[in-house]
């Protein structure tokens, strides 16, 4: 119960705020705006399932939004200027992805370097990277990309539900079922609980460590496909800053930065608050897009100390339990 | 402290000079410097000259890095404080503007400090609420636009001089000493020092943890502003989207470079701007050298990549210069 607090608040802030919309604006209460929302958002969802695996490890990866614009650059150059097929260049650049994320969590865990410091590194080396490749915006007009956007299933009240969006919706079950279900899931959890302890229980820590990092920049380059197929386009400053935004929503779903906690609904839920405030500002048309980090940061910090108060609440009663005995 | 720095400080003084070398040869005229309108100019000027916002904020960030923290906001609060100064200027007079901007940072750095020291929330977390929110105050400050004034005094921090030094490279000199008066010339540092290493040993020893994190978080506020300050001199107006941007990346690279240890208990003022001068070197050398600006990153992650290799605890036994990898690491 204690547990799934943070995810109940979370769920009930965005229902509250979306009943508080709707009230407002007569016309937000429609398919079509709930469907723009989860396209909209697509890109920010699915790197938002690799950061919740990493921050539930105890980690952090600052490097998904250079590896997104990385993603969206190399698609433009390998499909425009190669003449690659589309679906070769999206396997290549996963492959590239993935290799790069392993990279970063061969070193946080061969090196015992904080995680913050390497995905630093990782977040100059695929900005860098993009910049070399191209500074400037180049569009993409393959076939694909001029129809798959635009293929959509639709709902009465004018919603579509877009492919974009059904791929990030798969992701999130995917993701939840590879959380919650699987052996990688707990061992994930048993990390960013005590990684020492975990070690000893025998659980390879190195392994699980790499794999985390790639998962989170693999999704990172599937999500950079996405918003490349959102754009029409490849730019190498594209998704500047989306790893805090991703982060923000994260902890706004209810997911302990400390590591340990957390469930990937709560994060499906924090994105959509961002997405929410987002329309909201959108909706109003007087307010400027800035109240948007405002209103991020200010949530941020309302359920960061929620989860503060939380903690403590726990440890002081664990303590009188163990009636002497100070846990570690 | 300014006696132990030349024997503590070797690698980066080496690498600085290094660069500065490489610098002179891919652009015979970089040591040229000549004396002009009471004001040195020159290569080399400018990379201390283009280098004293990230030199300011790595002084705040060494403090705070010692107490095993981190700010991330300090781009942000940049920003803000540049935000204050550009808007007040030109309607106010100068102290009032200068009074503002260094107020709104103090008030930074306090909030930082209160949800560290006392909700103890993590710094990485507690500051990153500042960094998403602090970019949002400041372009509510400017309403969104680039904020542009013309008062000579507040554009003497961009473009001024003080016995023919540029005004900022001054201002990180005064910042400087100031810093390490208070520091090193008290039990201060020691303290901090202490509070970084073992925190809850410290308490017990009767150090004032609590005081000194939240002090180490007001100072780290105070020289974001200050940077801030001297950024919106430099281009006579206030940009909140970018002003800062990235900065507090550069910062935390720079005092890594300076030999700190992110794990806390160690500092180093001088070579915390030692570092934030390395960062700038090779920023300038690329510029001459005819690469694109764009290398710049790549040069950063290498170098990042290269001080993580150096300080890793996993290598220090395995390294052949055992004994001077341990002795750099102690100091």
């Amino acid at each position: 119960m204690n547990r799934l607090l943070p995810v109940l608040v979370t769920t009930a802030v965005f229902l509250i705020g979306f009943a508080l919309c709707c009230l407002q604006f007569p016309n937000f209460l429609s398919t079509r705006v709930v469907f723009n929302l989860l396209t909209d958002n697509a890109f920010l969802g699915i790197v938002a399932v690799g950061m919740t695996f990493v921050i539930i490890s105890g980690g952090i990866d600052l490097s998904v939004g250079s590896v997104i614009g990385f993603t969206t650059v190399f698609l433009a150059l390998a499909i425009q200027r190669a003449g690659l097929p589309p679906l070769v260049a999206f396997a290549l650049v996963l492959v590239v992805c993935a290799a790069f994320g392993a990279a970063m969590g061969a070193v946080i865990h061969h090196l015992e370097m904080p995680p913050f410091i390497v995905t630093l590194a990782g977040m100059f080396l695929a900005r860098g990277a993009s910049f070399l490749l191209s500074t400037e915006s180049i569009p993409i007009d393959a076939a694909l990309y001029t129809d798959l956007p635009d293929a959509a299933i639709r709902l009465p009240g004018g919603g579509r539900l877009t492919v974009i969006a059904m791929i990030m919706l798969a992701v999130f079950v995917a993701g939840g079922l590879l959380l919650h279900v699987t052996r990688f899931g707990a061992t994930v959890y048993a990390l960013g609980g005590n990684r020492t302890a975990t070690a000893l229980m025998g659980v390879r820590v190195g392994r699980t460590t790499i794999l985390i990092y790639t998962l989170s920049s693999l999704l990172a380059g599937l999500s950079g496909i996405v918003f490349s197929l959102y754009t029409s386009s490849g730019n190498s400053l594209a998704a500047t800053g989306v790893e805090l935004d991703t982060i923000a929503a994260v902890v706004i779903g209810g997911t302990l930065l400390t590591g340990g906690q957390g469930f990937m609904f709560g994060t499906f839920i924090g994105v959509l608050i961002q997405g929410l405030i987002a329309t909201y500002i959108t909706f109003d048309g007087t307010l400027s897009s800035w109240w948007t980090k405002i209103a991020t940061g200010v949530l941020l910090f309302a359920f960061i100390a929620f989860q503060q108060s939380m903690v403590g609440l726990a440890g002081r009663r664990s303590r009188r339990r163990a009636a002497g005995v100070a846990p570690a | 402290m300014a006696l132990r720095l030349p024997r503590a400080g070797t690698p980066q003084i080496l690498a600085f000079l290094a660069i500065l070398a490489v610098n002179w040869v891919v652009s015979p005229q970089f040591f040229d410097t000549r004396f002009q309108d009471g004001r040195l100019f020159g290569s080399l000027v400018d990379v201390f000259n283009r280098g004293a916002p990230v030199a300011l904020l790595s002084i705040g960030m060494a403090l705070v890095i010692a107490t095993r923290g981190i700010d991330l906001s300090v781009g942000a609060v940049m920003a803000i404080c540049g935000a204050v100064a550009a808007s007040l200027a030109d309607s106010h007079p100068l102290p009032v503007a200068l009074g503002a901007a260094l107020g709104a940072g103090l008030l930074c750095g306090l909030w930082n400090g209160l949800l560290v020291a006392v909700l103890g929330i993590q710094p990485i977390v507690a500051t990153l609420i500042l960094m998403v929110a602090g970019r949002g105050i400041a372009q509510l400050i400017t309403e969104g636009r680039i904020v542009t004034f013309s008062d000579p005094g507040l554009a003497w921090f961009g473009g001024g001089s003080v016995l023919g030094v540029p005004a900022a490279v001054a201002v990180v000199f005064g910042m400087l000493l100031l810093t390490v008066a208070l520091v090193r010339g008290t039990a201060l540092g020691l303290m901090i020092e202490a509070t970084g290493g073992n925190a809850r040993a410290s308490a017990l020893a009767g150090v004032g943890t609590r005081a000194m994190t939240l002090a180490v978080y007001i100072w780290c506020g105070l020289c974001a502003s200050l940077a801030g300050i001297v950024a919106a001199a430099d281009i006579r107006g206030a940009d909140a989207n970018n002003a800062g941007l990235w900065l507090e990346l550069d910062a935390v690279l720079a005092v890594v470079i300076g030999g700190a240890s992110l794990f806390g208990g160690r500092f180093s003022l001088g070579l915390a701007v030692l570092g934030a001068l390395i960062i700038q070197a090779m920023n300038t050398g690329i510029l001459l050298s005819g690469f694109p600006p764009e290398f710049n990153l790549i040069v950063k992650a290498v170098v990042v990549l290269a001080v993580l290799l150096v300080q890793s605890p996993a290598l220090v036994g395995i390294l052949p210069s055992r004994q001077w990898g341990r002795s750099w690491r102690r100091r």
